[in-house]
């Protein structure tokens, strides 16, 4: 190497260090420690914890209650993602261009992602409470009993979806209205010498340019949706009869309050597997049809 | 003449979408408008009935014994802290180490940028664990830097930064090499100014992020006396202060809610902007 090409090295040295030294103590190392907790009888209280390979494991292929909140979490995933994505593009195209009252109403849709998962429950708690909630007066209306929507097994996870639907569109909209504004003009300009109606130029011009960020949002909209806690956590604590606990409630509820961090340990990373399997899978997905 | 029609048509069909979309709009702010009418109404009369968009009667009662009797004041002291230090941390570390990608020649620069990014596909909770006991074993929890440090190194931040700078055009610099200017001058003197519009955007997402953190905090902080607005905000959710005390409960999630939504309504255009940075095209 060239004493100035050694000189730019070290330079590139001190300038990543920061980065690079918090990155290596705080996230690369804590993830192969979880590994390593993972192969472990490790209990937070007292510091017992004795080497068992991966009996964990063994114990997590035979727990009733994890499949139950893998099933749970991806029921929630399976009902969040498409509809977020749906959803947002809809408000997207309806949003998408200039004045005034769009500028407005994309504020509206985007506001509600900027508050606290606590201030989100807190709200649609109390709007769906069936005493005291937003919707009495329209049940006493129609002279029915409310229904106690977060109480009730069927009802349970769906009202957390329109909870998390009502948070969450801001984000994925704006990829949208992003990717909107990248369609060419001249794109369809060509479609109104055409003639085309409105259908035909959403249908064959706007989305298939935005293709890519339909995949995109669909992804990340999964990673995120897996990662379900804190609704499910403050508007049912998983239940009723654990027809809301999440796979990270699970890792929470095992290392945090019965102190079994070897097994929340193994728990938490098989929720990383089936996450990278099915952004893998996605991609693959996506991929295959671009090929094809 | 199709042409003629054609408009009028497509007119019809603007306003109908147009009413479709401000129904929806009035149901994602009806919730948001019935919070905040119940933090101004009376404890005893939330008692009685809920129903009402309009606080009536009306009282400010909720909000004064907040900054008088409860620990939400000295949450939000937390939270600021928190949220102020974790963003200065963030732009630093990653507007240093998205120069040295974007502009430097070393060693291992893809392996390490490659590396960098993978980060992105790891979720918080995959390291939640493990933190938590490294944390214990430092003795750390309940303090601002067990709140702040885990989200210091963060991918996307020096994944922004480095695709910015390298968006930068070399001539600007090229001045600055003749004269010998080291590259912290370059750095500091050309490269910074020049990215304050990443910078900004990066800023605002961290700082929004580390005020609505929660998993973390929630296991980390522990004490009431250092809890942050959003773990604290849990804590009195679900018991008798629901009942109780529901207004002076709204209060505190429209008081915890303010900052944020104030610094959205600044800097909405940043917001936007940056998420089409972000996207990366």
């Amino acid at each position: 190497m060239t004493r100035r090409g050694r000189h730019q090295a070290t330079t590139a040295a001190l300038f990543l260090a920061p980065f690079m030294i918090i990155y290596a103590v705080l996230m690369v190392y804590p993830l192969f420690k979880g590994v390593w907790i993972s192969l472990h009888d490790w209990e937070l209280a007292g510091g017992y914890r004795e080497f068992i390979g991966f009996l964990n494991y063994e114990d997590l292929w035979y727990d009733d209650l994890f499949w139950r909140t893998v099933r749970n979490t991806l029921f929630f995933v399976v009902i969040t993602a498409p509809t977020l994505t749906l959803v947002s593009l809809l408000l997207a195209l309806a949003v998408y261009g200039e004045g005034r009252l769009r500028g407005v109403l994309r504020s509206i849709f985007f506001m509600s992602s900027v508050f606290s998962v606590t201030v989100v429950t807190l709200i649609w708690s109390m709007v769906l409470s069936p005493d005291r909630g937003l919707l009495v007066p329209l049940w006493n209306m129609a002279g029915m009993q409310p229904i106690n929507f977060l109480g009730n097994a069927t009802f349970a996870m769906p009202a957390i979806a329109l909870a998390t639907l009502w948070w969450g569109v801001g984000l994925p909209m704006a990829l949208f209205l992003a990717a909107l504004s990248q369609i060419p003009a001249e794109q369809y300009e060509a479609a109104e010498l055409d003639h085309a109606s409105r259908f035909t130029v959403l249908w064959r011009i706007t989305l298939p340019s935005i293709r890519p960020t339909i995949v995109l949002v669909a992804v990340l909209q999964i990673v995120a949706q897996f990662q379900i806690f804190g609704q499910a956590h403050l508007m049912t604590q998983g239940g009723p009869a654990n027809a809301t606990r999440t796979m990270v409630q699970y890792v929470y509820q095992t290392g945090f309050r019965d102190w079994q961090v070897g097994y929340a340990a193994a728990i938490a990373l098989a929720l990383f597997v089936l996450m990278l399997g099915f952004s893998m899978l996605q991609l693959w997905l996506g991929r295959a049809r671009d090929e094809a | 003449m199709s042409a003629l029609q054609r408009p009028r048509k497509g007119r019809a069909l603007d306003l109908v979408i147009l009413g479709v979309t401000l129904v929806v709009a009035a149901l994602w702010l009806l919730p948001m408008i019935w919070v905040v009418s119940m933090s101004l109404k009376p404890n005893e009369e939330l008692m009685r009935s809920t129903s009402g968009l309009l606080p009536i009667p009306f009282t400010i009662e909720n909000y004064t014994n907040l900054m008088r009797v409860s620990a939400v004041p000295l949450w939000l002291f937390h939270s600021v802290v928190v949220a102020l230090s974790m963003t200065l941390m963030v732009l630093v570390v990653s507007s240093l180490a998205g120069y040295a990608f974007a502009r430097l020649h070393f060693p291992f620069k893809r392996t390490l940028f490659v590396l960098t990014i993978a980060g992105l596909m790891v979720p918080e909770h995959a390291v939640l664990i493990p933190l938590f006991t490294m944390f214990a074993d430092w003795g750390l929890h309940n303090s601002h830097t067990a709140l702040v440090m885990p989200r210091v190194a963060v991918p996307i931040g020096v994944f922004l930064m480095t695709q910015f700078m390298r968006a930068i055009p070399r001539e600007l610099e090229e001045a600055a090499e003749l004269d010998h200017a080291s590259h912290f001058t370059i750095f500091w003197r050309i490269m910074l100014p020049l990215s304050v519009p990443a910078l900004t955007t990066l800023g605002l997402f961290t700082f929004i992020f580390a005020w609505n953190d929660f998993l973390w905090p929630l296991v980390s902080a522990t004490r009431a006396d250092m809890f942050t607005v959003t773990v604290g905000l849990a804590s009195i959710q679900g018991n008798f202060a629901f009942s109780e005390g529901l207004g002076s409960v709204m209060a505190s999630a429209v008081f915890a809610s303010l900052p944020i939504v104030v610094l959205f309504l600044i800097f909405q255009r940043f917001i936007v902007a940056g998420v089409a940075m972000g996207a990366g095209k």
